[in-house]
């Protein structure tokens, strides 16, 4: 793992030259109201009327059913001249709005995932195609495009579709997807194969494998779940609403009952004052307001540049017990530098920094470049230059070593101590008793030891620091707050993993980790109850990232990554799990903050109500008009008036989410509490009074 | 005077409740090296295999129907023979056929609302036999069904065996308590005969039948297992039944008393012991809140008496003065606290406001309850809690260690649809038709009250009467016993499949992320959940009941 190069994170480019990226940052901070949107939410919200649609919304759908009951009294009211016409048409007509603000609040959210989709969509213009087959070029549309088609792509073209690079290297600008501009390296084999349709190559010329057919990439399941084609209920929504249609039922009794008890009375009740007092009651506030907030968590995770497969992810990822995060870019920054050079068994300290120059040639990494220069500190002029025809040994999970082939025969192998143990072991050489005391003393100070070898000579020690990145022990001890472990995975051998993970706070950590590793823990963890996040991008992490609850691929990573994983990271940022486990969070919190404020609105709307109901008969109930609100007419609208209201008001809230600290349940539950219970009991009091002077003024009522 | 009286009516139960909650649990669930063995023993070999056999939910509720029918038809079989059968000094003849309905749906479901007059309609054989018997099973069927449920949530998928569960609660739990409660009673003047009613000759020289029969025995068991149905008509006004300021005391503690250790046995079975100590804090809660309004309602008199020389008084109508109003306001909000039902004085007498204090009561039926069923109906409105407030520390809602989902809530939002729809629906049918605005004997807020009161009444389980209502007329006969099977199985077949739907789930750790139930914090969730939830949805009909009752006479 360790040598492996954080190839999506670039450094810091000039703003312009960010156009996805910075357009959807746009569509996520502009105004929630803004005009655009608006404009095709208000369309929308009327489409939306239709029964069939507002069916899958039992709380709204109950409302459409009163608004039409409502209508239908009211013209026949009308026609048969009866009076109180001024005051059936106002309920009518916030009944009618009711829906409609619920409708809007729907359609606000999709217009906004939708407007990030549509920055998506422009990179999947259609584009023409190099189909190679049989040796041959021809030239395709890119949507007929099949799984498995061979196409070549030379400096300047787009990528047509998602795949895998076949052969050849090349550097590729994905700036559309990522919205980082500073390209990447994509190469046939490895953990850098994947590349997505829609991005340019501009180096060289690489045949590329389509492994996904047009109209089924990633892209295209985003961009469906985005614009809500594919509205699935989640788990918990489905709960929501289950739990929401009971409560509606029970209202639905409430004041079903009410008009044969009102005959004991002598009163009858009119149906409109009935259904006023039933939407009042009934939870139309979180009714109206569920799927918005569904699709804004999906909404705020695209921002994050995360694309979710499902909604279910998202909301699984607040779940989350136990994360397992990569030491390298994650924990520490991940540029570890040599500090000095620790020869043993005799061997000259300077031939130890000749051959660990040498061995270091061919390796690229901030590591690699590091032990040169240190090297060259040391050796000065006697320093080794490199060599032409030596034979670079890549760094791979499975050894765990790189090196150099010398054209003169010698072997140099850098890597860990037990990979250099058991590699000199196999060339027959023998360990010097000195090594294992060395290696320890270095990784006890929390740094990572390389042993360096010549065939079958171990040479020495080269130490390696590392630096934890700012902030993140605090962090962690946010996410522990929250009731999470943070698992360090890392390639160091057990010493330098422990001191690593003290210093950073982390819960467990898993040393010398190979691939099977991650699988195997998260196996441990999910047979204890827990629900684990993962984030990985090379094909041996493909095992682990679909065992993980949450498997979050970066997009940098293998096809077969991203397929096994249930999230894929645009950005390839090893941090991003952190953020994901937040927007999920967030999502179940807005639902119960509003539900919680949705139920405890009924107390006042009941204040309100009830005594305007029965005064006629029973005189006395005015002392229950706490409020002292004007006409028993003005009362009822009034409350009314404030259920519709409140929807579009906490439009804001649903789509970005309530406030969200990484506090204990215990903190996050009084806080929730205060603000939604406490606060959806006393606001509709203030609400319904000034909507009812306001009312007063109008001398309708 | 009132408060101090109130301190020690509620003080003794709530001490009493630890002991015994621990007593019951070793009964209920006996730890393996308790040396309990010989008790285990004597039940298997009494029992025999159906003794034996561990049920999971399923099972444990089909036994547990099956055995409610039964014993309903014996009741029916009895009460319908009983001028046939012995014990009959008093020769009392044969009951109506929807009146023997109605009893024996009461007995049978712990309610023991009573539409006839034991002295006068019921011989010895049936008080002892069909009434006193079911008093027991009936009680027993609760606690029974609180252990399943309790080891459901601890995490078991069997649950246990209805039958042993039963013999259990019976033999080792409500007998030994009764006997002592009984021979207490008795000693404090409470008749226990079998002699038939005593002829007397008053001073003016005229004769007086006075009845008496086997009453202790009865009494105990109807405070002791939430019952409530007396053996005399006026219920625990009567002299017989409640002598004295003492057995009256002794009385009004055995009424909540088990309910209250079945929160214990709960926590102690799920070994969550701080959790059960938040959820008896807040039964505590509102019963004090109860209690102490009702006191504070009943310490003036009556609006008729305004402006009379009596007027410094409480309210006296409709009490017995050995009590006094005080004790009689606590019993009155103890009594349909818990499902007991048994009164000490008129409830159709209490001031308008006051009748409010036991229609809240029977309308949450989660203020300690009927015995064991109280915490199952609690369970509901701890899940819908936990479901809400779950989600607003970021996780799926968890209880007990196991998540709360969909098929959970759907259950959970229908037990909780049960309780108002039995209530609202047959109160509106009812006061918008004969059967029963043709029966109250007040018009206006007051009969429409006296009405909803025998609603609430059967549909929680309770069994007290406000009274002013002719109820033996077939229709209310029917509806009430139709509400009584309904209000008392629903509620306890939903919970359990609830919790055996979560003890089949896989547990879940937990972490401080974990929304926690054993904190301050959780009783002010369910606090506002029974509040929110249970309250809001019958206060029209407290407005247009006692409230409106209150504000019409109030105004005059």
């Amino acid at each position: 793992m360790m040598n492996i190069p954080n190839s999506g994170n670039p450094g810091s480019m000039p703003a312009e030259a960010l156009p996805g990226k910075i357009e959807r940052r746009k569509s996520r901070n502009a105004s929630i109201f803004e005009a655009s949107l608006v404009q095709s939410a208000i369309g929308q919200s009327f489409r939306m009327l239709n029964p069939v649609v507002m069916a899958k919304n039992p709380v709204m759908f109950i409302t459409e059913i009163g608004a039409v009951l409502t209508t239908i009294i009211t013209v026949y009211d009308a026609s048969t001249g009866r009076p109180g016409l001024v005051y059936n048409l106002a309920v009518l007509l916030v009944l009618w709005l009711t829906v409609l603000f619920s409708n809007f609040a729907e359609s606000l959210a999709e217009a906004r995932g939708k407007a990030q989709a549509d920055t998506l969509k422009r990179t999947r213009q259609n584009t023409v195609a190099n189909r190679l087959r049989d040796g041959k070029v021809t030239q395709v549309n890119s949507d007929e495009l099949q799984e498995g088609d061979l196409v070549v792509v030379s400096v300047g073209e787009l990528i047509p579709g998602d795949g895998e690079v076949f052969e050849g290297v090349a550097m590729v600008d994905e700036s559309a997807i990522t919205g980082e501009s500073a390209p990447v390296v994509r190469e046939a084999g490895g953990d850098r194969s994947g590349v997505v349709g829609g991005t340019r190559v501009i180096s060289d010329r690489i045949v590329v494998k389509i492994t996904v057919s047009a109209g089924n990439s990633f892209l295209d399941r985003m961009i469906a779940l985005v614009e809500g084609a594919v509205r699935q209920k989640t788990p918990n929504e489905l709960a929501l609403t289950v739990t929401l249609a009971g409560l509606t039922l029970a209202f639905l009794m409430v004041t079903g009952t009410l008009w044969p008890i009102g005959r004991y009375f002598g009163i009858a009740i009119p149906v409109p004052t009935l259904v006023a007092l039933l939407v009042c009651l009934i939870p139309t506030t979180i009714g109206a307001l569920l799927s918005a907030i569904g699709l804004a968590g999906m909404d705020r995770a695209l921002s994050a540049n995360v694309l979710a497969k499902s909604g279910k992810a998202v909301e699984l990822a607040g779940d989350i017990d136990t994360l397992l995060l990569d030491k390298t870019g994650t924990i520490t920054m991940g540029n570890r530098q040599a500090t000095s050079f620790t020869a043993v068994n005799g061997v000259d300290s300077r031939h130890l920094a000749r051959v660990a120059m040498e061995a270091s040639f061919g390796d690229q990494t901030p590591e690699g470049r590091s032990i040169v220069i240190l090297g060259e500190s040391i050796l000065g002029g006697e320093a080794p230059s490199e060599t032409a025809e030596a034979e670079v040994i890549a760094f791979s999970a499975q050894t765990r070593l790189s090196g150099l082939d010398m054209p003169d025969g010698r072997q140099l192998r850098k890597g860990a101590g037990d990979a250099v143990r058991k590699y000199v072991a196999e060339q027959g050489g023998a360990i010097p008793a000195e090594l294992q005391a060395v290696v320890d003393a270095v990784a006890r100070k929390g740094m990572t030891p390389l042993v360096v070898a010549e065939n079958n000579r171990a040479l020495g020690v080269v130490e390696l620091s590392d630096v934890l990145k700012p902030g993140i022990t605090d962090r962690f001890r946010r996410l522990r707050s929250m009731g999470l472990r943070v698992v360090m995975v890392t390639g160091d051998n057990p010493l330098t993993a422990a001191e690593i993970a003290r210093q950073s706070g982390v819960d467990d950590y898993i040393a010398e980790a190979k691939p099977e590793d991650k699988l195997q823990y998260i196996r441990k963890e999910q047979q204890k109850g827990r629900l684990v996040a993962m984030m990985g991008d090379g094909t041996n992490d493909a095992p682990a990232l679909a065992q993980a609850d949450i498997g979050v691929a970066m997009n940098s990573g293998t096809q077969a990554a991203k397929e096994a994983g249930n999230m894929v990271d645009l950005d390839s940022d090893p941090t991003k799990l952190i953020e994901i486990i937040e927007i999920g969070k967030q999502l179940l919190m807005t639902r119960g903050a509003l539900t919680t404020f949705s139920i405890a609105n009924d107390v006042a709307k009941y204040f309100a109500i009830i005594p305007a109901m029965f005064l006629l008969a029973i005189p006395g109930l005015r002392v229950l008009n706490i409020m002292g609100l004007a006409t028993p007419e003005s009362a009822i609208l009034s409350a009314l008036i404030f259920n519709a209201i409140i929807i579009p008001m906490l439009i804001p809230i649903a789509i970005r989410g309530v406030k969200y600290r990484p506090l204990g349940a215990e903190a996050l539950l009084r806080n929730n509490l205060l603000v939604y219970g406490v606060g959806g009991v006393l606001v509709p009091f203030v609400g319904i009074k000034l909507i009812d002077m306001l009312l007063s003024i109008t001398g309708l009522f | 005077m009132s408060i101090l009286m109130l301190l020690l009516l509620l003080a003794m139960p709530v001490l009493l409740s630890w002991p015994l909650g621990r007593y019951m649990t070793e009964i209920m669930n006996p730890s393996s090296g308790s040396g309990d063995g010989r008790i285990e023993n004597l039940l298997k070999k009494t029992g025999g295999r159906m003794l034996d056999r561990e049920q999971e939910w399923k099972g444990y509720l089909v036994s547990m129907l099956i055995f409610n029918a039964v014993m309903f038809g014996a009741v029916v079989l009895m009460l319908s023979l009983q001028q046939l059968l012995p014990l009959n000094p008093d020769g009392k003849g044969p009951l109506e056929a929807s009146l023997i309905f109605n009893t024996a749906v009461s007995f049978v479901t712990n309610t023991n609302l009573q539409h006839y007059a034991g002295e006068v309609s019921m011989s010895y054989f049936s008080q002892l036999f069909a009434l006193t018997w079911m008093q027991f099973v009936s009680a027993a069927t609760g606690i029974a069904c609180l252990a399943a449920l309790s080891r459901a949530l601890a995490g078991n998928t069997l649950v246990g065996n209805f039958y042993r569960d039963l013999l259990r609660s019976v033999l080792f739990i409500l007998m030994p308590l009764s006997v002592v409660v009984a021979l207490l009673l008795a000693v404090g003047g409470v008749p226990m005969t079998f002699e038939g009613a005593a002829l007397a000759r008053t001073l003016e020289g005229a004769t007086q039948t006075i009845a008496r029969g086997p009453v202790a025995a009865m009494i105990a068991i109807k405070q002791l297992g939430t019952n409530g149905g007396g053996f005399f008509g006026p219920n625990s006004t009567h002299p017989f039944e409640n002598p004295s300021f003492l057995t009256n005391y002794l009385e009004c503690i055995s009424i909540p008393l088990i309910a209250m250790a079945s929160v214990w046995m709960f926590g102690r079975i799920t070994g969550r012991m701080r959790h059960a100590a938040v959820i008896f804090s807040v039964m505590l809660l509102l019963l004090i809140l109860k209690s102490g309004i009702a006191i504070y309602l009943e310490s003036t008199p009556a609006m008729a008496f305004k402006g009379l020389p009596i007027e410094a008084f409480s309210n006296l109508e409709g009490k017995e003065l050995r009590f006094g109003p005080g004790t009689a306001a606590v019993w009155a909000a103890v009594t349909t606290a818990t499902s007991n039902g048994s009164v000490n004085c008129m409830h159709d007498s209490l001031n308008p406001l006051t009748g409010l204090v036991p229609l809240a009561g029977m309308w949450l039926n989660v203020i300690f309850g009927g015995v064991g069923v109280g915490f199952i109906n609690m369970f509901i409105f701890i899940i819908v809690g936990v479901f809400i407030c779950g989600m607003m520390v970021g996780r799926t809602p968890e209880y007990c260690a196991r998540k709360v989902e969909t098929h959970e809530m759907k259950l959970a939002l229908l037990a909780l649809l049960v309780h108002p729809l039995l209530i609202l629906v047959g109160t509106a049918v009812f006061a918008s038709t004969p059967w029963g605005a043709g029966t109250v004997l007040n018009k206006g807020a007051h009969g429409f009250t006296e009405i909803l009161y025998e609603f609430s009444s059967a549909a929680a389980n309770n069994g007290s009467g406000f009274e002013g209502l002719g109820d033996n007329t077939v229709p209310w006969n029917v509806a009430t016993g139709l509400v009584m099977l309904l209000g008392r199985y629903i509620p306890i077949i939903l919970p359990l499949a609830i919790a055996g739907s979560m003890a089949a789930k896989k547990p879940v750790p937990e972490t401080t992320g974990t929304l926690r139930i054993d904190t301050p914090l959780f009783a002010v969730v369910i606090l506002g959940s029974v509040l929110l939830i249970g309250a809001l949805l019958f206060m029209p009909v407290a407005v247009l009941g006692p409230v409106a009752d209150y504000l019409s006479t109030s105004i005059q």
